[in-house]
Order: C-alpha cells, then structure tokens, then sequence
C-alpha cells in the first residue's frame, strides 16, 4: 500500500507538471488551432533563465525564499517574452496560410531555440540548484511524499485556480473565449484579435515558465533538449484530454502521470516513455477527439 | 510609413530582442568553478543584426503583401520558379537538361579529383531525396502530416540487419523484404489513424516513430539495444570482389538506379487513379469523399506506399554504412525529411530532389560551421514558410479547362 500511494503522490507530481505545460498547448491550440512545436523550448527557455538568475543570486550570497521568487520572477518574465516574439514572428505571418505552414515554420523555431541555447551556453547537463523550500510539516503528516512534491501540487494547484479565475472572470479570458470559439465573430463584436492571440502565448508561457524552475529544481538537472521530450509529452496530454479543452487537458496530463508511474512502478521502467505513446494511440482509437474534447464538427 | 519610423521601429525592435537575449547570450555561468563569464560583446552583435534584420523583414513582408502572386514568385530564390516555369513549358530544352543531369550522373564518380568520400556524400543526398519522395506521398500529395516517417526508414534497415545477423540473408533478398515489411508496418499504423484528422495524425505518427525508436533501444535481446549491430555486408554484385572505392561507386550507381525507379513509380503514381483520389484527399476530404473516392483506402495506401520507399532505403542504409543503431532514427531525422519536401515544394518531384541536395550537400561542404548548422536549418524553415510557403519549386496542378460551346470557360 506504501508503494501504491508512493506511486499514486509521483504520478500526480509528474501529471501536476505536464499540465502546466500542456495548459499552453491547448489554450494555443483551442484560439488558433496551432500545434506550437516550440512550446517545449519556452519551457527548456525558462528552466535556462531560472538556473542563470539563481547562479548569479547565490553568487551575489543570496539565500531564501527570495531566491526562489526572483528566480521565478524571471522566468516568467522571459518566458514571456519568449512566447510573444515567438508568435509575433513564426506564427503571425502566417495566420492566412495553409494549415501544414505554421506547423512546419514552428517546428522550425523549435530546432532554432534547441540549437540558440546550445550554442549561446552549453549542450551539457547542468546542476540545477533545489530552489524549493524544505516544508519539515510534510515528512510528519504525509511520509509517502517528498515535500518538493508536495510544494509541486500545492503551486500547480494555485495556478489551475488563478488561470480558471482568469479565464472565466475577466475581460481578457472573456475575449479568449470568444476568439477560440470563432475569430471572425469576435472580430466583428470588437475583440482585438492581436492582442488576445498574444495574450493566450504569453500566459501559456508563464504557465510553462512556472513548470520549468518546478520540474527543473525537482530533477536538478537541465540541458538544451529537456524542452523536446517535454513537450511532446504535454503536447500527448493535451491531445489525450481533447485538445482546445482547458479542463481537458489536466485530466489529460493527470491520467498521462498516473499511467507513466504506475507502469514504470509495476511494469519496467526501461519502457517509461512508449506507455505515454501506447496510451495516447489507445484513446485516440476509442475517443478520436480525446477524453473531454467534443467531436469536431466538419462545416462544408 | 516614414523612414524615420521605420528606423524607429526597427530600434525598439533591436531593443527589444537584446532584452530577450540577454539572460541566455550573455551571462554564462559555472556552477562548479563559481565563476560567471559575461559576454558583453554578444548583446551588441544581438542589436545590430535584429536592427538591420527587422528592416529587411518587413520590408521583405511588405513585397510580399503588395502583389501575393507576383512578389511570391520574386523574392527569395528569384531564379528557381520562373526557370523551372520556363523549362516546364519547352519540352526540348527541359530533355537536354534531363540528358546533361544524367550524363553528369553517370561521369561524377570517374572524374578524377573525386575521392570515395564525396561519392559517398552524393550517395547519401540521393537517398535522401528517395526517402523525400516517399515521405512526398503521405505529405506532398495526399497531405497527411506524417512526423514518424523514420520508424518505417528504421525498420527497413533493422530488417536487413537482423535477418543477416540471423540467417545470413543477403542484401538482394533482404531489400523487397525490407520494403514488404516498411509496407506492412505502414499499413498496421494506417488502421488505428483513419478516423483521426490533421493534428491528432501528426501526434500520432510522432508518438509511432518515438516508439519504435525507444523499442529498438529497449528490447536488448532482439535488437542488441543502443549498441547496434555491426558488420552488416555491403551488397555484391555477382560475387565480384571489390575495394572501398570500387564498392562505394557501386552502392552510388545502385542508389541511382533506386532512386530513378522511385522517380518514375512516384510520376506514374501521381497521375493515376489513386493518385488524383490522394490530391482530392489532401484539398478537401469532405468534398473528396462526396465525390466517391474511398478515403480510407486512399489514406491507407498512401501510407503503405510512402512507408515502401522508406523500407527500400532503410535496407541500402543498412548497408552502406555497414553499422544499425537506434540513434540514427531519432525524431530529428523525421524532421529533416519532412523540410526536405517542404523545403523542396510539396508534391513536386523535381523540387524535393533540390531540397534534398540543399539540406543534405550543404551542411557537408560547409563543415567549418557544422556548430551553426541546425541553427541555420531552423532559421530557414521559419522564412521559408513565411516568404514562401510553395517551397522553392512550385508544385503543377494540373488544371482541366471546362470549354463550352463558343465560350472559353478558362479558370485556373
């Protein structure tokens, strides 16, 4: 029972991270119906950002809680800003295109940024230090799980809140609902397009940036690849749980986590990463528009 | 708008990206030795090129809005499209061109100043463009997005390697049934896809080809694991004993010959039954299905089709290079034959050739900046799509004029 709960508390820290990911994914895909292949390399981006801010601080003597704020703080921040030139240059030229086009061009900014940060600083693994706080409660409470673990679930927990509360409340969630459920009406009813495309990568960005220096202090290792297998297991979340569907996809990203521990848990661990691919084809066998996504409706 | 603004413009755009740049390109630090290295110089090289590349951007952007048909066909590449339009349209000129291309074919290797190893570079761009081709099918010409297509380029070569180190199968024996068995996988893939549309196919496939990938790399017993199997025979010609260059010649004209069959099934492919239902496929697959083709077959066999030529050469890769491993099947390779039609122009031929010679020449005889290389290719697929999208050779369509008594009915 000990390993079962062991098991169940990292799957759902591994689902916690993938959907914070794979929140960008689908809110990109659900507004302009792109699959952002550079969405990972933000994330890869951001855990870069966080280890050099965090080096530079603790070289500075800095030590706390602040350093993890700050350290946040930029990631987030170039995350950010990531995201919006991103969109601004390989996507927004495009937005008239054929379908295939903005895929191609963003694999290509992909392969851009994986080589940018290999080449700009080093294509080793690098420590990356144990910014989250030591939370001594946990160890006495719940035994089975680690506390950085458990600051995982708590901060993924708060982001869902505060991105559903944004989604659904303000002015700006209001305009990306409306544009992902038809740009040109939103248009006519006096949405700015532009600037709520941008808004959706750059929250999908600080999403993936706050997944970055989580996963990043959690592994404690990083190098200029750790973006692609990433993404394409939040990209897998995202689709298993219906793609464009918010709600979707951290159910997704959970029963992805949930699968990928336990199977490495109970199966072989030599095989982690084909029981993500095995039960994405599954679901999509049974449920071609994923666990929440409704049926796509073809419109002549 | 104004040259000042412009140049404005262009100057918070260059602030803006050595912003963006600055954490990555100019603090490096060393965790171990506690040092930081700051690179002052980088963020001045950052402002200048974003500043001066912002210009052309838009200034390119804006060539291309002002006339989307004219612009398209100048910018860039100038020469490629207009030539290939003229060359398409003078059947004698475009045969000489095709009997000069062949003669220089057939005479590369005995030039004198070529070594084994550019026959070798050519032999491998020439595979390139037969993996092009056959990716072409399932992307260029029935437009499924297929991000996988080394797991079947990976199972041609495992065929050969395996059935060799196992029974001693030759090479002549193992290349249908590498291709037999490509096909075979294609179709047991094609099945579980049909209902799936645009991006979950390409999840898909991409999900397909990293499985096989970490398959081959995990399954220690059948496929000796990362470490690969070596010692995988070139292939013979009649029991003829022959010297690395002399072998290396042969595989060149071998792959030659593949590649020329290729041409001409994919040719004869295209204007077939089948063919002109992959095309509907790819425009429209409503309309196409109201029309009475079988989607789901014609999805199908553009997947057996496309996964055949793969299989092919992933059996002259196996040996040519004599040595399997999982690593040369990563997602990256998918990647570069996918850019390799891109690139090339969907759906054409002639286009896809050039993309391969480009993409596979180019990084070879540039060696000296082989760092910069995956960058560059990343930087051109991003301004190919956004300058040009067709690819440097623009597929023909062929267009059908409906004519009605006294009335020229001409609509492209």
């Amino acid at each position: 029972m000990d390993y079962f709960l062991e098991l169940f508390f990292g799957g759902l820290t591994r689902g916690s991270i993938y959907a914070l990911i794979a929140l960008g994914y689908t809110m990109v895909y659900g507004i302009i119906e792109l699959i952002n292949f550079a969405h990972g390399e933000i994330y890869m981006i951001a855990s870069f950002t966080a280890l050099i801010v965090s080096s530079l601080l603790a070289l500075q003597g800095m030590t706390g809680p602040a350093v993890l704020l700050l350290t946040a703080a930029a990631a987030i921040i170039f995350a950010a800003a990531h995201g919006f030139t991103v969109e601004k240059v390989a996507y927004k030229p495009l937005r008239q295109a054929p379908r295939l086009s903005p895929l191609i061009s963003a694999i290509g900014m992909s392969i851009f940024l994986q080589n940018y940060v290999m080449l700009a600083q080093t294509s080793d693994f690098l420590p990356f230090p144990n910014l989250l706080p030591d939370l001594p409660f946990v160890a006495e409470y719940l035994p089975f799980l680690g506390a950085t673990e458990f600051f995982i679930i708590v901060t993924t927990a708060l982001v869902m809140v505060g991105l559903t509360l944004l989604i659904k409340f303000t002015r700006m969630g209001k305009a990306m609902r409306a544009t992902a459920q038809d740009r040109n009406m939103a248009m006519l009813v006096g949405v700015d397009i532009n600037r709520t495309i941008s808004n959706t990568f750059i929250i999908g960005s600080a999403l993936a940036a706050v997944g970055g220096v989580l996963i990043a202090s959690h592994i404690g290792r990083i190098n200029f690849y750790i973006g692609f297998i990433a993404g394409i297991k939040a990209f897998t979340a995202a689709v298993l749980g219906g793609i464009g569907s918010i709600p979707g996809a951290v159910l997704g990203a959970l029963v992805l986590g949930w699968t990928e521990s336990f199977a490495t848990g109970y199966v072989s661990s030599d095989y982690e990463d084909v029981f993500a691919f095995v039960l994405l084809v599954l679901i999509l066998i049974v449920r071609p528009s994923g666990l929440l996504g409704r049926p796509a409706v073809q419109k002549v | 708008m104004g040259p000042i603004r412009r140049l404005g413009h262009s100057l918070v755009i260059s602030l803006w990206f050595m912003f963006l740049t600055f954490p990555i390109m100019v603090p490096k630090v060393d965790t171990i030795e506690k040092t930081v290295q700051w690179r002052w110089d980088n963020l001045l090289y950052v402002g200048a090129g974003s500043f001066f590349l912002s210009l052309l951007w838009r200034f390119l952007l804006e060539r291309k809005e002002r006339g989307p048909f004219r612009a398209a066909e100048q910018e860039k590449k100038p020469v490629a499209p207009t030539w290939a339009d003229r060359l398409r349209g003078n059947p004698r000129a475009l045969r000489s061109v095709v009997v000069i291309l062949a003669l220089a074919v057939c005479i590369f290797p005995f030039l004198p100043f070529v070594t084994t190893y550019q026959v070798n570079i050519l032999t491998n761009a020439i595979l390139y463009i037969m993996l092009g081709l056959g990716l072409n099918i399932v992307v260029g010409l029935a437009g499924l997005l297929h991000l996988g297509y080394v797991a079947f380029y990976a199972v041609g070569a495992y065929t050969y390697a395996l059935l060799y180190y196992h029974f001693g199968v030759g090479f002549w024996t193992a290349l249908p049934l590498g291709a037999l068995l490509a096909t075979l996988f294609g179709v047991l893939l094609g099945f579980p896809i049909l209902r799936l549309r645009g991006d979950y196919l390409a999840i898909v496939t991409l999900g397909f080809g990293e499985i096989t990938r970490l398959v081959l790399e995990n399954w220690g017993e059948f496929t000796f694991g990362p470490s690969g199997i070596a010692g995988i025979p070139r292939p013979g010609l009649f029991g003829m004993e022959m010297n690395l260059h002399e072998v290396t010649i042969y595989i060149y004209f071998l792959m030659v010959g593949l590649c020329l069959a290729t041409i001409f099934v994919v040719r004869r492919l295209q204007d077939s039954r089948i063919g002109r239902a992959w095309v509907a496929l790819r425009e429209d697959e409503i309309a196409c299905e109201a029309m009475g083709v079988d989607t789901r077959m014609a999805k199908l066999t553009a997947f057996a089709l496309g996964s055949t030529w793969a299989g092919l050469a992933g059996v002259v890769f196996a040996a040519k290079t004599t040595f399997v491993n999982p690593a040369s099947f990563t997602f990256l390779e998918s990647a570069m034959i996918l850019s390799i039609v891109v690139l090339g122009g969907m759906g054409s031929i002639a286009g896809v050739a050039l993309g391969a010679l480009i993409l596979i020449l180019t990084p070879e005889y540039l060696r000296a900046f082989s760092e910069y290389r995956m960058l560059a290719f990343g930087v051109i697929m991003v301004l190919m799509m956004v300058f040009r999208p067709q690819g440097i050779v623009t597929g023909v369509r062929r267009v059908y004029t409906y004519t009605r008594k006294g009335q020229d009915g001409k609509e492209t």
